[in-house]
């Protein structure tokens, strides 16, 4: 087992976000959590890369207690966040971006920087842009190049598709499948359930800072709860 | 052509003889102006906040470099390659004084309102009482009378142009200015270092994502911003000798050529920091050398009305 998270109760002051969520990943899978807005998709990840620490509860990553590391440590632990709404410095190139995401590694990254440009060719394009001039899609393959720049083992996507037109949103799929298929986990906090279902392993629905029920990712596809709630289907007969 | 068409024709007549002397010394008040406003607008840039204590920190520089000038010094009268290595420790240890009371407000009086998320007021608060503890502190330590900074150079004129007297004193200041600046500006452009503080000033929750150490990144914006405003202590105190209240009409007008050049742009705190200078030095052949302040601070209020975000804007985390 990669990740371990037993019992994590998140609270922001006064409001619990996460009630005691327990879950795992395995080495080479993808992950999707599913939810409505405000379930606790996104603070299960704030917390699994240190922005939220959890007030109980504990975090094991690859044998390792990592329960109540800070933000910055995560990186060099191998676990990249891709945040929601791709959070690319506006002001640097995107060189600089990419850059960034190596931040914490020494030595010379340019072989990673080579095939970067391999997978996303438009940011090569762009090489000397602004990052804040990009397009949506752009600034997501900004963001998750930047991520994987820092060689992360288990990379965290929030919301990858937000916004991008159905072909961009395709590639970007296109894209989370290939990073898998080359050796690094994926947890996925995806709207588009039915798209993250058909692409994931497994997942876990959340609903009001719980995880509700689990299964394999074809199994939800077809579960008539999630498919009520989460992919704006009408169960039969009601 | 009327009274006041006969006043300022007489006036420009002024300005126009005495252009070059005008313009040497408001240029070397400005680059004191944009050493110390660097350290304004860094830690603005990152913690968008006016760290008003900074003026405390321009005095610590100051003090620490005359005590070491007077140990050293002395009475004697250095010269040639001497002079060079003396302006040098000058320079340092102005900085590295200042570099250390910047750290030490940051730990005592921003972190711990930091880790509470106070709001902004209680920053302004804090900064404000710092100030007046350390500058009273300072009055009551070293007495309430100004002391002059032994010489480390002869102040002999070095050139004359175009009539007007270049002297030592200016030289120096043009000369550590520039290679200050220029360095800084490679170092935010090109280091890793700088591009941690940009991406801070940028997004510090995604900096922190990369692995950027935020709360080491803020620290940094202190110490670089001490170091230039103690650089810019010992320069003027070179001129006009140090006092516990010292740091309060300098920083004011760092301040505004903070913001006149974009406060949290490093580039403009350097041309806002010239233009100050320039202005004030000019406004000379005009009105009395008294009212030079309130020229600096009527620009304050015309760019605080009409463009409050400066001449290149509000953006540290570019690195141009």
């Amino acid at each position: 087992m990669m990740l371990q998270v037993n019992d994590a109760v998140v609270r922001y002051g006064a409001i619990t976000a996460l009630h005691g969520i327990t879950f795992e990943i395995n080495q080479g899978e993808i992950v999707t959590l599913l939810g409505a807005n405000g379930a606790g998709k996104s603070t299960t990840l704030r917390m699994l890369s240190g922005l939220h620490a959890p007030a109980t509860g504990k975090i094991i990553f690859e044998g390792q207690d990592i329960t109540n590391t800070k933000a910055h440590q995560f990186v060099a632990l191998g676990i990249a966040h891709v945040p929601e709404g791709r959070r690319i410095f506006p002001q640097m190139t995107v060189e600089e971006n990419l850059e960034m995401g190596a931040f914490t590694r020494s030595g010379s990254f340019s072989d990673d920087m080579d095939r970067m440009y391999e997978t996303f060719p438009i940011l090569k394009e762009r090489r000397k842009q602004l990052g804040g001039n990009l397009s949506g899609g752009e600034q997501q393959m900004l963001a998750i190049g930047r991520a994987l720049m820092g060689s992360p083992r288990l990379l965290l996507l929030d919301e990858p598709s937000m916004g991008l037109a159905p072909m961009i949103v395709e590639t970007i799929f296109r894209i989370i499948g290939e990073i898998r298929d080359s050796g690094t986990t994926v947890l996925v906090v995806e709207q588009n359930a039915a798209q993250a279902l058909r692409l994931a392993d497994r997942g876990y629905v959340m609903e009001n800072g719980r995880i509700v029920f689990s299964d394999k990712a074809s199994n939800l596809l077809h579960d008539e709860r999630v498919r009520a709630v989460y992919l704006g289907e009408s169960v039969e007969g009601t | 052509m009327g009274a006041f068409g006969h006043y300022l024709s007489a006036h420009f007549a002024t300005l126009r003889l005495e252009f070059w002397g005008l313009l040497v010394g408001g240029l070397a008040n400005g680059f004191i102006y944009a050493m110390v406003a660097i350290g304004y607008t860094l830690v603005y840039g990152v913690l968008r906040l006016i760290n008003f204590a900074h003026s405390e920190i321009f005095m610590s520089g100051g003090f620490a470099s005359y005590f070491v000038m007077k140990a050293i010094i002395g009475t004697s009268v250095p010269s040639g390659l001497a002079s060079v290595g003396l302006v040098i420790l000058g320079i340092l240890v102005g900085g590295t004084a200042s570099a250390g009371m910047a750290l030490l407000l940051e730990r005592v009086a921003y972190r711990p309102l930091r880790k509470r998320h106070a709001p902004k007021l209680a920053y302004l608060i804090s900064a404000i009482g710092a100030s007046y503890f350390l500058f009273n502190l300072a009055g009551k330590e070293f007495g309430r009378y100004n002391l002059s900074i032994p010489s480390p150079y002869i102040n002999h004129t070095v050139f004359t142009i175009f009539g007007a007297n270049v002297q030592m004193y200016y030289i120096v200041i043009l000369i550590a200015g520039v290679i200050m600046f220029v360095t800084l500006d490679r170092i935010v452009a090109k280091t890793k270092l700088g591009r941690s503080i940009r991406a801070v000033a940028q997004d510090a929750e995604t900096a922190s994502l990369m692995g950027v150490n935020i709360d080491r990144t803020i620290a940094l914006t202190f110490i670089i911003g001490g170091i230039f405003g103690g650089a810019g202590g010992f320069l003027f105190g070179l001129g006009s000798g140090v006092v516990y209240t010292m740091g309060f009409t300098p920083a004011l007008k760092a301040f505004t050529a903070a913001v006149l050049g974009g406060i949290g742009n490093l580039r403009g705190a350097v041309i806002g920091g010239l233009i100050l200078g320039v202005a004030e030095s000019f406004s000379i052949a005009f009105v009395q050398a008294a009212f030079i302040d309130v020229v600096a601070f009527a620009i304050l209020l015309l760019i605080l009305l009409f463009r409050p975000t400066g001449i290149l804007g509000e953006r540290l985390g570019r690195s141009a």
